[in-house]
């Protein structure tokens, strides 16, 4: 294909796409601002979300929700994997196993299963929905584990580490200042599928019985569609808005180095 | 500075039916450069992982001088490593890398930045402080990691196969960088590798090893004119040692119908089946009537200054390659069939049964 044809396969193919994507966001943006009654521009509906307590409140929930869940899902996969890597390959195919699991178990069943645990959870730490943050960190295992396995697979840890211990390092030094800073990209992929993956999960959370983002929106569908509109279109924003935020951020680090 | 002690060191990895290394007794002196040679799967590589704290000791113990060093975390060893892969972390730059080793040490920040470019200089890796590793060549990185080593001051360098990564030119301009630099130092060194050429011109002495077990540990001249056993003279030199099976006859060594004089220590000793070896260059072209061992021509390899001659004798017993080196101005050709013959001072006899040596 000369370059010119190139070219304009390339556009088109951008076009088509950005089309795909563009024009339900577009309508989205159009719906919410419209009042459906008099089909004048207004928007009462972005007005009414940003007073809306309940909106507010949910907002807050599955933000906190999904800062918990990243953090739980660091604290728990990254050094456990490296340490699998490093010192026990052996269990490698078993903490795979582990992983992936909750991405077989259809989410009802795991709400059926964990309604004994969260007794105790309820019991030990209230009724709060933040608890739903360790279901969430299991859930986003499957995801996290892929994206890290995969910037922890490109890398030659073993020998990383054996030099860096050979050289003065201890296990602590070795994890956090050797191999973390190598597979940070994978730990922020992971962290962001866990970030998309909170700010969606409805299932779960509403056959709990708990206000999360993505439960008011389709409570509030119910009663007021522009208003709910509005709310999938600002979550979708925002969503796209963290994205880049963390891309920036790994960027970033790419530029200044270790510096 | 420090010596350097193996007793019965053993490394038994979880599983396997024997041990990799069964006990090995080694002592290396302070300033000395050792090199463990063998062909892969023999061992040196777990000797110098023991040595570094990479592998458990089973049994036996470890010293670096008087410590003994046994069960104790690598960190605390006081040794510094260098990989075949050089193990640079990509996520700093050269310098980092480098002063990676003082900043664990916790050195103050004035005396690390001039060890770093001390070391720097000496590797000629001034201007290229500042670069992450991929931006370097394979030589490069190979000094990095060289650097990384050196400016940590540590008693001991253990270096596992440094130059098997990098092509033939820089492999051997990069081992005698090496080998002057740790004659500058004076560091003690272990330095594994799998070929007998960075062996034989590197080491103050060698130590060869197979299947575990040390076979001799020699200067590198020692272990050439001497070799204690069939597996070190067919290992050691290049190209290997003819070895020809014959048999003990009268205090001589009879292969076919030639008789090969040997020298009077093996001509007591030996009887039955044997095994002859003679390195390339201790043969002697003879002319057609003498007494010599007929020799074929199959392959003349000209190097210019001498020539190896590769032939078959046809006689039973004799290698399929008998390798001779003659001078390159002989004009030895392919088809022809020379004689050769030696002198019993360069005639290494062994045992076939139990491959040790008679020869004095």
């Amino acid at each position: 294909m000369s370059a010119a044809a190139w070219r304009v396969t390339r556009w088109i193919l951008l076009i088509a796409f950005a089309t795909y994507f563009l024009i339900p966001l577009a309508a989205l943006l159009n719906f919410s601002t419209k009042d459906p009654l008099t089909r004048e521009r207004s928007l009462a509906a972005w007005r009414a979300l940003a007073q809306d307590p309940t909106m507010t409140e949910a907002i807050t929930t599955s933000l906190l929700l999904a800062v918990l869940t990243v953090v739980g899902m660091v604290v728990l996969l990254v050094p456990t994997m490296i340490w699998v890597k490093l010192r026990v390959p052996r269990a490698t195919r078993l903490v795979e196993f582990l992983c992936l699991l909750p991405l077989t178990i259809p989410a009802l069943v795991i709400l059926v299963g964990m309604k004994n645990v969260y007794a105790w959870v309820n019991y030990l730490v209230g009724d709060s929905p933040l608890t739903l943050a360790f279901v969430y960190v299991v859930l986003v295992l499957p995801y996290s584990y892929r994206a890290i396995d995969a910037s922890l697979g490109s890398l030659d840890a073993t020998t990383l580490a054996e030099a860096a211990r050979s050289l003065g390092a201890s296990w602590f030094t070795v994890i956090t200042r050797v191999i973390l800073p190598n597979i940070w990209p994978g730990v922020l992929g992971g962290a962001f599928i866990a970030v998309a993956l909170v700010l969606g999960e409805f299932t779960i959370a509403s056959l709990s019985h708990y206000n999360t983002l993505p439960v008011v929106i389709v409570f509030i569908n119910k009663a007021d569609a522009p208003e709910s509109m509005a709310a999938a279109l600002a979550s979708l924003l925002f969503a796209a808005l963290l994205l880049v935020l963390l891309s920036f951020l790994d960027r970033r680090r790419h530029h200044s180095g270790g510096k | 500075m420090a010596t350097v002690r193996f007793e019965e060191a053993q490394r038994w990895y979880p599983g396997a039916d024997k041990p990799a290394v069964p006990g090995i007794s080694l002592e290396i002196g302070d300033g000395e450069f050792m090199v463990l040679v063998g062909p892969s799967g023999c061992g040196k590589s777990t000797t110098l992982r023991m040595l570094a704290g990479l592998e458990e000791v089973n049994k036996g113990r470890i010293f670096i001088g008087d410590r003994d060093i046994t069960n104790m975390p690598p960190k605390d060893r006081d040794i510094a490593m260098v990989f075949q892969n050089y193990a640079l972390y990509p996520h700093m730059s050269v310098a980092d890398n480098m002063a990676f080793a003082l900043k664990m040490a916790k050195i103050p920040t004035d005396e690390r930045n001039r060890r770093v470019n001390d070391a720097a200089k000496i590797l000629g890796l001034t201007e290229y402080l500042d670069r992450k590793p991929k931006a370097l060549s394979g030589g490069q990185r190979q000094r990095v990691a060289m650097g990384r080593a050196i400016v940590r001051q540590p008693q001991v360098f253990c270096m596992d196969e440094p130059l098997s990564n990098l092509d033939a030119k820089m492999r051997v301009q990069t081992r005698t960088d090496i080998a002057k630099l740790q004659a500058d130092l004076g560091v003690t060194t272990v330095y594994v590798t799998h070929d007998q050429v960075e062996a034989m011109t590197m080491g103050d002495r060698v130590a060869v090893m197979k299947d575990g077990y040390l076979q001799q540990v020699d200067t590198p001249l020692g272990l050439y004119d001497r070799p204690v056993n069939l597996f070190v003279a067919g290992f050691i030199g290049s190209p290997a040692m003819n070895l020809l099976e014959a048999h003990a006859k009268d205090g001589q060594a009879q292969i076919g119908d030639y008789l090969v004089p040997v020298d009077p220590m093996a001509s007591k000793k030996m009887e039955g089946d044997i095994t002859v070896g003679v390195r390339p260059e201790a043969w002697r072209i003879v002319g057609n009537s003498q007494e010599g061992l007929p020799v074929k021509v199959t392959v003349v390899e000209d190097l210019g200054s001498d020539a190896f001659v590769y032939g078959t004798s046809g006689v039973e017993g004799t290698p399929n390659n008998i390798i001779i080196r003659v001078n390159g101005r002989d004009h030895v050709q392919k088809g022809e069939t020379i004689h050769v013959t030696t002198d019993p001072a360069n005639v290494h006899v062994f045992d076939t049964a139990t491959g040790a040596r008679l020869s004095d």
